[in-house]
């Protein structure tokens, strides 16, 4: 779990990384921004939306386990971690999925 | 790379990670409150435009993102592909920039 989830960790932070240059610009056209948000509507964008906070709430997980594992004393607590890390990015993804439906 | 460089790359990466944590958590509570009703670029804007606090959160999320995001492909870069030396740190710097600026750009564009 804990190596899946280092793995999980790595591929959301590449997906993030080339996502976001297209996601700046789009923001920084704000007289397009109804054209772009009318394009989302379709169900395949709507799914990749929800692909991408689901990796955008992983990626956070993931880094606070590093984070958790690196700075606090808790060598011992790898499984729970990871078990909340992955529990947490599939709550998100849940919450949005049902607000954008 | 130097030792010393390399040192201060992963304190920055770190650094950075603890920023983004809590501007990650903002910004997911914000996407899954914004699309409950639906999203229309005026419902942004209004929510955006002449907001300085959103403003400042946006700016540290952009930085803090230009960062991080060219710290952790190095490692990837590396690992994964075998690339390292010169050609590839620039190629980051340069991806920084680029997401510092039109990242800062998009920051200016929904606040002014």
């Amino acid at each position: 779990m804990s190596r899946a989830l280092a793995l999980a960790h790595r591929l959301s932070g590449i997906a993030l990384a080339l996502f976001l240059p297209a996601h700046f610009y789009v923001l920084s056209r704000t007289l397009q921004l109804d054209a772009f948000l009318a394009w989302t509507e379709q169900p395949a964008v709507k799914l990749a939306e929800w692909g991408l906070v689901t990796l955008l709430a992983l990626h956070l997980a993931g880094g606070l386990r590093v984070l958790a594992l690196e700075f606090l004393p808790w060598r011992d607590w790898h499984k729970s971690l990871a078990a909340a890390a992955a529990g947490f990015a599939v709550a998100a993804g849940l919450a949005f999925a049902l607000g954008a439906i | 790379m130097s030792r010393r460089t390399e040192t201060l790359l992963w304190v920055a990466q770190r650094a950075s990670a603890a920023v983004l944590a809590v501007c990650v958590l903002a910004h997911l509570a914000t996407i899954i409150y914004a699309v409950q009703s639906g999203l229309t670029g005026a419902e942004i804007l209004a929510r955006t435009r002449g907001n300085v606090a959103w403003f400042a959160f946006y700016t540290v999320f952009v930085l803090a993102v230009a960062v991080h995001a060219p710290i952790g492909l190095k490692a990837v870069l590396a690992e994964w592909l075998g690339w390292r030396g010169r050609a590839r740190d620039f190629a980051l710097i340069a991806f920084a920039v680029l997401l510092a600026g039109i990242g800062m750009q998009a920051v200016f564009g929904v606040f002014a």
